[in-house]
């Protein structure tokens, strides 16, 4: 019993971490070619990535579309799960489960639609297309997880603020902002996660020229063979990585998702 | 003048059920009026109204001479202590007390003195850094007090305030509200559902069934000359019958005149009645026996050097006719 635990648990560890190990040795291989497993080991590549211009570009895109959109998700987000948390909302469930929709429908389905019915016929350019349809894809976690830290937050607590004079205005940012700030920070990183690690979305959307870093990468691997992707991909991975086990460290992330 | 707040043909209601149909109250300036009812008899919603946190379906509240049914809560004066205490979780003692204060934009040295006498005043002097889940259930309970009144109220609102205070606490806590009530001479509304913190703290106790009122007067009234069967319940007549002319025992009818026994006032061993005792309970001070009669069950008590009562037992006993409070419904 215990041992098929084990068995199970390592089984799944390797399907997971498998990959980003495969992908991490490729690209501190010393050789030319992308290959498993590497070629004597050397950080040439991972160098060289830093010297790309085109990654460079991208990279500077997807960083200020996940910071962009996620801002703008948090402005939309914060605001409608304390709506649909406080007020008799009609349709309330209806609007809950339309905002959990892109999480549930796939990417590319997504992507066609947007540029099918909103970028075509709006006539949309590239940056905007991009914003909208990241923020799109963030709302969703604002609005989980800032509801998950507003359920946190008692009814009364707000009332006793409005009974000492306050507006529901102030009450609002002195009362309730400053007690869901950990579920806002929490929200900030899974959204800037999601979008800079988006790819069937932005897929449809990015224009020649403007492209994010996981686009770039996608398209550079059709003519590249050698191991730089492979050095980006781990260091991207190791980006997310970080980032998501500072904010468990320091908040607890796991508690809203 | 009894005219400080006046509630008149006061509707409330959540969605479609109507909490209270129509209500009319009105206190003087200073005194101290206790809301007692069970759960659900709308006292609770009636406070939340005159706090403004829930608007009439119709009627008038007025404040020391202000008509402030359309007034919204941030502007009544009114204050409001919750049974949850509500404090702010991310705020410090001190800062949790000033928070009234700031917001009207009081000058920091005021600030300072009334935050730190307010404090001073409910005996939390020294705990103004800490957060409010570094502290006791009862000192939470005092900083909701003391935030509550730095701000000078017109009136103070209690819900339930003590219900989530053990007993010893609870009995603390009540004599300090008293205290407090005197120093500070603020009218106060108190909701409760126990009706010994309502008969000891208040000067008029207003009893609340269905959204209506039952009775009111001051604590000996209700305490000794209850009118219906609901409030004699309440204040501890659990021997309700119905007022029969020959003096026969007869199962009392809803919205029927009564008459009405506390447990002690029966005489057990003698008497024109006879009943089977279902059982009996020490209680220390007492032995309290339960009758089975065919008008109902009788609740006595006996000095606990009375006989032994067994379940079983065929027991002659009497509700003597010249102790008989009596109820008009």
């Amino acid at each position: 019993m215990r041992l098929s635990g084990a068995l199970a648990l390592g089984a799944v560890l390797l399907f997971l971490l498998g990959p980003f190990v495969v992908i991490a040795l490729a690209g501190l291989s010393a050789g030319d070619t992308l290959a498993f497993p590497p070629q004597g080991l050397s950080l040439r590549w991972v160098v060289a990535v830093f010297g790309m211009d085109n990654f460079r570009a991208s990279f500077w895109l997807s960083l200020q579309l996940a910071m962009g959109s996620t801002a703008l998700a948090l402005l939309l987000g914060v605001p409608a799960a304390y709506g649909l948390a406080r007020y008799r909302v009609p349709g309330r469930e209806t609007v809950r489960t339309l905002l959990i929709a892109p999480l549930i429908v796939p990417g590319i389905i997504v992507g066609l639609a947007l540029l099918r019915h909103a970028v075509i016929p709006l006539d949309l350019g590239v940056s905007w297309a991009l914003i909208l349809a990241h923020t799109v894809l963030v709302v969703p976690y604002a609005v989980r997880v800032v509801t998950a830290s507003l359920d946190n937050l008692r009814t009364d607590v707000e009332e006793a603020a409005v009974m000492l004079g306050a507006t529901r205005l102030q009450t609002f940012f002195r009362i309730v902002l400053p007690n869901i700030r950990s579920g806002i920070i929490a929200a900030f990183i899974l959204g800037f996660v999601t979008s800079f690690n988006q790819v069937p979305v932005s897929l449809f959307l990015t224009g020649p020229g403007i492209t994010t870093l996981p686009i770039d990468m996608l398209t550079s691997m059709e003519f590249v063979y050698d191991p730089s992707i492979a050095a980006l991909s781990a260091l991207m991975a190791l980006l997310s990585i970080v980032i998501v086990a500072v904010a468990e460290r320091a908040l607890g992330l796991s508690r809203y998702v | 003048m009894s005219d400080f707040l006046t509630l008149q043909g006061l509707s409330l209601g959540y969605g479609a059920a109507l909490a209270v149909p129509e209500l009319d109250l009105s206190m003087a300036e200073g005194e101290l009026l206790a809301l007692l009812g069970p759960s659900g008899c709308g006292k609770t919603t009636t406070m939340r109204a005159i706090a403004g946190l829930l608007q009439p379906r119709a009627g008038r509240i007025t404040l020391a001479g202000r008509d402030i049914t359309r007034v919204s809560a941030h502007q009544r004066e009114v204050g409001l202590v919750f049974q949850s205490y509500a404090l702010f979780p991310h705020l410090s003692v001190f800062e949790n007390v000033a928070f009234g204060l700031r917001l009207r934009q009081v000058a920091s040295d005021e600030l300072q003195r009334r935050t730190a006498q307010a404090i001073a005043m409910v005996g939390l002097a020294g705990f103004e850094r800490r957060l409010p889940r570094e502290l006791s259930g009862g000192q939470q309970q005092r900083v909701a007090l003391a935030r509550s009144v730095v701000v000078r109220p017109r009136l103070l609102l209690l819900d339930e305030p003590l219900s989530n205070l053990d007993a010893r606490l609870r009995l603390e806590m009540r004599s300090e509200l008293q205290r407090l009530q005197r120093e500070l001479g603020v009218t106060m509304m108190y909701v409760t559902h126990d009706q010994s913190e309502a008969l000891a703290l208040a000067d008029r106790v207003v009893v609340m069934r269905e959204g209506r009122i039952a009775q009111q007067g001051t604590p000996v009234d209700i305490y000794e000359r209850p009118r219906s069967a609901f409030v004699a319940r309440f204040v501890g007549f659990e021997n309700v019958f119905a007022a029969a002319p020959d003096g026969r025992l007869q199962a009392w009818v809803e919205g029927q005149p009564g008459r009405a026994w506390r447990p002690r006032q029966v005489v057990l061993g003698q008497g024109p009645h006879e009943g089977q005792v279902l059982g009996a309970s020490y209680l220390g001070e007492s032995v309290e026996v339960l009758l089975q009669t065919s008008a109902g069950p009788v609740k006595a008590q006996a000095a606990p050097d009375a006989p032994r009562r067994v379940a079983g037992q065929t027991l002659r006993f009497d509700l003597p006719l010249a102790d008989a409070v009596p109820l008009e419904h």
